[in-house]
């Protein structure tokens, strides 16, 4: 599987890394998939409802996830996965992450050092738990 | 009992039979999830843990309502009720700082005064080593300085791996390792030498060739790698998986008198591919056991490594990543190049083309000292017992050396005559195409090349003697010293 993400949508996630550091961002990926791609046409920006240890945590609600939900319903398109980002921490999940982690979701992490962001890496929990592997992600340039 | 439906998220719906909805039953929602965990086995890991709970981001709504504002498990639920399973979505970066780990105690804090007093480490310079996880792969010429010094400045885990045992030919340079531990197991001394020179480090064996198949799952969970390899093959597989992972490779490589060191891997530097996009020509560049090595070397290039690393760890200081250092130990010359990262590389770039491992034996080629395995055929071959015995019958047989003159110091097959490999195309005119020739080096692979190119200018009475000189030296003379 691969995950392609528009570079104009990667720069929006950027930039919502940017501005909320040194706290956490997150966010839902909706677009299609088929047997081999999933590509992102649309990001779902969301609040961090963690009250505290926004700094490195962050919290999306079941009414967030059902909202999200209800939109791509409408808009015909599938939520394929979450974003984060990880204020001076590299684009890895943690043990944090992998105990809270979702099958079947795609996992994007963007490092955020210093208030810069950085280079993302996508993941994919293993169906046993025992850890995410790396999810190819292609970076697809504005068409013209 | 009621049959109750109960809606599964899509991220679930693959281990539920693909359905978006599926009629369970039960009184209460505790019956009705057990219920489905029992039918969908692969989902209970998902919902509940290890004690049996609910999982702390799995939310149950009978209808609108929550079952935690309700009466959790025990909810009653009816035919008319629906059930669905709703994420909450948790993560978020490891803890960070002093709060998140307990203080040295005395005993460690003697240990690391010396870093203790320097405000470029401190207090929360070491709880951040002791905090790192480093792999270094590889416990060779490179890995012997590297685990040395990251186990005494208290790096907290540190990662081996080599499937090796100690040959008597390592002690010049691999100076993890003594006299007594020739034919032991890499691991076990390096490990052993680990764990005695610094009680605080946790050390993991990964006694393994590193392989497509198992490197992810080995390197995933290190904060850090140290690329102490001896082949390209391997370098390539580091290096890919290293930006796979999102974790920086540091690098270093040795041959005769010539280092190099970098950090690669960094999210806005280069990786090796940037800088080497094709492995050299199989063969090309021949290895430190055929080339030779300076035993000081990787001495001076492995420590590099470590500073490195340290000072990744500690994110202090100008690290190599977009530099490679170049050591001339013979003129003691230090020098930089600058290095790029290359926008369109296969696997760091924008536009990656390498996603997952490939076969590296293949992209490298076979090269080097594995030519030794590669057969040319048998009618080009000849054992060292066969050679010995149609010798000894005065067959006419000339016996070609392709070593350099220095291998030839320290053993040689009587009569034989010597031609360098290099030189071969050159004096190619010395040989006689008419007589028998069996052509040898030390182990095979220089020979085996010779012999092909040979082939090519039309000689056809010649054979590879199997496994070089230092075969001869097992099957037919064995005070003949092997190297």
């Amino acid at each position: 599987m691969r995950l392609v993400l528009p570079a104009v949508i990667l720069e929006q996630i950027r930039r919502q890394g940017e501005e909320t550091y040194p706290h956490e961002c997150c966010g839902f990926m909706m677009g299609r998939q088929d047997d081999r791609t999933r590509e992102i046409s649309e990001i779902r920006r969301q609040p961090n409802e963690r009250a505290d240890s926004r700094e490195n945590r962050f919290l999306i609600t079941p009414a967030q996830f059902r909202d999200a939900e209800r939109y791509g319903r409408k808009a015909g398109l599938v939520m394929l996965g979450i974003y984060h980002s990880h204020p001076d921490h590299p684009a890895r999940p943690s043990q944090y992450d992998r105990d809270r982690a979702w099958p079947w979701f795609s996992y994007l992490i963007i490092p955020v050092s210093k208030g810069v962001a950085g280079k993302p890496h996508a993941w994919q929990l293993r169906d046993d738990r025992s850890g995410f592997d790396p999810l190819a992600l292609t970076i697809k340039e504005n068409s013209p | 009992m009621s049959l109750v439906t109960v809606e599964i998220p899509t991220a679930l719906r693959g281990l539920a039979g693909n359905h978006d909805s599926v009629r369970v039953e039960g009184e209460t929602v505790g019956d009705l999830l057990q219920r489905l965990a029992a039918d969908y086995p692969q989902l209970k890991r998902h919902i509940f843990d290890e004690q049996g709970r609910l999982r702390s981001f799995v939310n149950v709504f009978v209808n609108d309502d929550a079952i935690r504002a309700l009466r959790e498990d025990m909810t009653p639920v009816g035919p008319k009720d629906v059930i669905s399973i709703i994420p909450s979505v948790a993560g978020g970066a490891d803890p960070r700082g002093a709060a998140a780990s307990p203080g040295l105690d005395q005993m460690q804090i003697q240990r690391y005064s010396r870093h203790l007093i320097m405000p470029e480490v401190g207090m929360e310079g070491q709880k951040k080593l002791r905090r790192a996880r480093v792999l270094v792969v590889g416990a060779g010429g490179l890995g012997s300085p590297a685990l040395s010094y990251l186990a005494a400045a208290g790096v907290g885990t540190l990662g081996i791996v080599d499937f090796d045992t100690v040959d008597l030919t390592n002690l010049q340079r691999q100076i993890i390792y003594t006299t007594a531990d020739v034919g032991r197991s890499k691991l076990e001394v390096a490990a052993r030498r680990i764990r005695g020179m610094n009680p605080d480090v946790q050390v993991m064996t990964h006694e393994a060739r590193l392989t497509s198949e198992n490197a992810l799952q080995i390197m995933e969970g290190y904060d850090l790698v140290v690329d102490g390899t001896d082949n390209f093959p391997t370098r390539y597989l580091v290096n890919d998986a290293c930006v796979m992972l999102g974790i920086p490779n540091v690098y270093g490589s040795i041959f005769r008198f010539d280092g190099q060191a970098s950090v690669f891997c960094l999210p806005e530097g280069p990786c090796y591919r940037c800088v080497y996009p094709e492995p050299p020509p199989p063969g090309l560049v021949p290895s430190c056991a055929e080339g030779g090595v300076l035993g000081v070397l990787p001495g001076i290039i492995g420590t590099i490594q470590a500073t490195e690393a340290v000072k990744l760890i500690l994110g202090r200081g100008e690290s190599l990543a977009g530099r490679l250092l170049v050591v001339d130990a013979m003129r003691m010359r230090f020098r930089e190049l600058r290095l790029r990262k290359d926008p369109d590389c296969p696997v760091c770039g924008t536009h990656p083309t390498v996603t997952k491992l490939i076969d590296y034996e293949q992209f490298c080629g076979i090269r080097g000292e594995e030519m030794e395995a590669k057969s040319l055929g048998d009618e080009w071959e000849i054992r060292p017992r066969e050679l010995k015995e149609r010798l000894s019958r005065n067959e006419d047989i000339v016996i070609l050396d392709v070593r350099n003159p220095e291998e030839v110091e320290i053993s040689r097959i009587p009569g034989s005559i010597l031609i360098p490999l290099g030189e071969l195309a050159e004096r190619v005119a010395e040989l006689d195409t008419a007589r028998q020739m069996v052509v040898h080096c030390r182990v095979g692979g220089r020979s085996a090349k010779a012999v092909e190119f040979l082939r090519s200018v039309g000689f056809r009475k010649l054979k590879n003697l199997v496994g070089g000189i230092n075969a001869w030296a097992d099957e037919v003379d064995p005070a003949m010293s092997k190297y």
